[in-house]
């Protein structure tokens, strides 16, 4: 049976959690990969939580449900953390990567009692001093791809690029590759 | 381009909006309406971006719609719409009017629930609905089954022994609104499979006098349904012939119904559009338990495939079908019945168990179908040969 990895976002409106999920898609296919990549669709609205969902294996899959159980969760809005479960359904021993500004001990101990990795890096900090505005949604992609390797860095920045011409662009590729740094 | 295949990340809506423009219709009357105003709103962008030549009719309403096709069609125009849910429902007597008139009007239907309570969610109710309008129907599992049924559906509807509209419909959200990897088609091989323009017998034109539509009575009303329904017939091996073709174009295997580890199976699911994908996921888990399982996957639902089922279904045990829709005081759940139907008096067939799933949206999860599964061997042991039962909901 394939080998699927089942990603959860956790956002708000207007964060582009639904851009992410979408480019981590899209690098995925460019390598040949199977994917299935969609939003939960509610009554959204800018600042509301939202997710969205990449369910992505090297080989074909037949899938077509909701994600209920991710083996990762990015979380795009540290804001999140005290207002949404987001380690809902998370499998146990799965993957947590944070948007987080502050101690790793301190974000350690917030997720007391979840058997999971968990990872931090300053998104935000790292989205308003390479993009110039706090839009950490790409920056997470950049953490969540060191951490779980779920596409090659190279594939991201290019559908990064295709996605968004010019020096928009090449500002979110260095907060990418930013984050794919530092995240600890 | 031509000859490559290229492998591109569509949305299932995207797919089908990109086809379209492959096959570049003379009119595209619609009118939005989620989760399908994708679909037309990126094909006004190729239209306003001078990619098609298309004329594009922005509408009032579906009645106007649907209208607005049927009058294209009648000047032998190649027309396409897509609608879902009330958007198809407010068609549904101009639907008749397009079938009657014999215009081979393609409609993508994205598929979601009926109002009340309101909801834009995944349901396949609003075009099963439609099976007695004399539309070929079909559904799609994928955004690549919207994409190739897209081009498909024009070669059908226009083939002069057909000459019927087509509608072919991928559930809202998790096909119209999910990415997924899409093999695309050059626009020579488009152009090589179906006319660079209909073939038309007879068309409105001002010119010459003719009228269309007129009042039939008892004199013919009856002769001109029954031709309706000949050409019904016609289109079992219309289809069969062009999913062939289309097969051969595309490299991949496209049939009317597609059987996925039947061979030795002795029970079976049954299911059509994205449900189809979950049976099959869930034949793969039981059959690392060393369940003797498989899936069949209904593509073609009108003209209905009653004998190819028949031949699939012979020798199995028991069938779990699986039917994302709503029915009320039925005997069965609505591909149930016709399934019962095409199976009733011949040997060697399933007990059938309809499983009534998946309304607004509601996911029926891989563990609960496998459980529906044992519910549906339960029955067969127990000696119940047709059971329906509505399943994921709280009770």
């Amino acid at each position: 049976m394939a080998e699927i990895t089942d990603v959860r976002i956790n956002g708000r409106g207007g964060q582009g959690a639904v851009t992410a999920s979408r480019l981590l898609a899209e690098a995925a296919i460019l390598e040949g990969q199977y994917v299935h990549a969609f939003p939960n669709f509610g009554p959204e609205r800018a600042g509301a939580p939202v997710t969205s969902y990449a369910r992505i294996s090297p080989e074909p899959f037949y899938e077509k449900t909701e994600v209920y159980e991710p083996h990762i969760v990015v979380v795009i809005d540290p804001t999140l953390l005290d207002d949404v479960p987001v380690v809902e359904g998370l499998r146990d021993g799965g993957t947590i990567v944070v948007n987080y500004d502050g101690e790793k001990d301190t974000l350690v101990k917030h997720f007391e009692g979840v058997h999971a990795n968990i990872y931090k890096v300053a998104g935000s900090i790292i989205a308003t001093e390479e993009i110039g505005r706090n839009v950490p949604n790409l920056v997470m992609l950049g953490a969540l791809i060191k951490v779980a390797k779920l596409v090659e860095i190279e594939s991201l920045t290019k559908v990064t690029l295709n996605r968004f011409k010019g020096v928009l662009g090449e500002k979110n590729v260095v907060a990418i590759k930013r984050a794919f740094e530092e995240v600890e | 381009m031509s000859g490559v295949r290229q492998v591109v990340g569509m949305t299932g809506d995207e797919a089908v909006a990109h086809a379209v423009k492959l096959v570049n219709p003379d009119v595209v009357a619609a009118y939005p309406i989620t989760p399908q105003t994708i679909i037309v709103e990126r094909y006004s962008d190729f239209v306003n971006n001078g990619e098609v030549d298309t004329s594009f009719i922005s509408v009032e309403s579906e009645h106007s719609a649907m209208s607005a096709c049927v009058g294209a069609s009648l000047t032998g125009a190649r027309v396409f719409t897509a609608t879902a849910s009330a958007g198809l429902a407010l068609m549904y007597e101009i639907l008749y009017v397009a079938s009657g008139m014999r215009c081979p009007i393609v409609l993508a239907v994205a598929n979601r629930a009926f109002s009340a309570p309101i909801n834009i969610h995944g349901e396949c109710t609003d075009q099963l609905v439609c099976r007695d309008a004399s539309w070929v129907s079909l559904f799609g599992e994928s955004a690549q089954e919207a994409y190739d049924e897209t081009i498909l559906s024009f070669k059908i509807a226009e083939h002069p022994d057909v000459m019927l509209p087509a509608m072919f419909g991928i559930e809202g959200f998790i096909v119209t609104h999910a990415l997924e990897r899409v093999e695309t088609l050059s626009k020579q091989q488009v152009e090589d499979f179906i006319p660079a323009s209909r073939i038309v017998r007879d068309r409105f034109c001002p010119d010459e006098n003719k009228t269309f539509g007129s009042l039939v009575l008892q004199d013919y009303y009856m002769e001109i349904k029954r031709q309706q329904e000949e050409a019904m017939q016609n289109a079992f091996k219309v289809t069969k012939d062009a999913m062939q073709e289309f097969s051969e174009l595309s490299g991949r295997k496209m049939e009317i119904i597609e059987k996925y580890q039947l061979e030795d199976a002795d029970y079976a699911f049954v299911s059509y559009g994205a449900t189809a994908g979950n049976a099959k996921a869930v034949v793969n888990r039981l059959r690392a338990k060393g369940e003797k399982v498989g899936a069949l996957k209904i593509r073609l639902f009108r003209p209905f495939p009653s004998l190819d089922i028949f031949q699939a279904l012979s020798g199995i045990k028991a069938a779990t079908i699986l039917d994302r829709s709503a029915t009320f005081g039925s005997p069965g759940s609505i591909v149930q019945t016709d399934i019962a139907s095409a199976l009733y008096g011949k040997e060697d067939v399933p007990s059938l168990h309809g499983y009534i799933n998946g309304l607004g949206g509601r996911v029926l999860t891989l563990p609960e179908i496998e459980e529906v599964y044992e519910m549906s061997k339960e029955y067969n042991n127990i000696g119940m040969t047709s059971t329906t039962d509505w399943v994921g909901y709280r009770k």
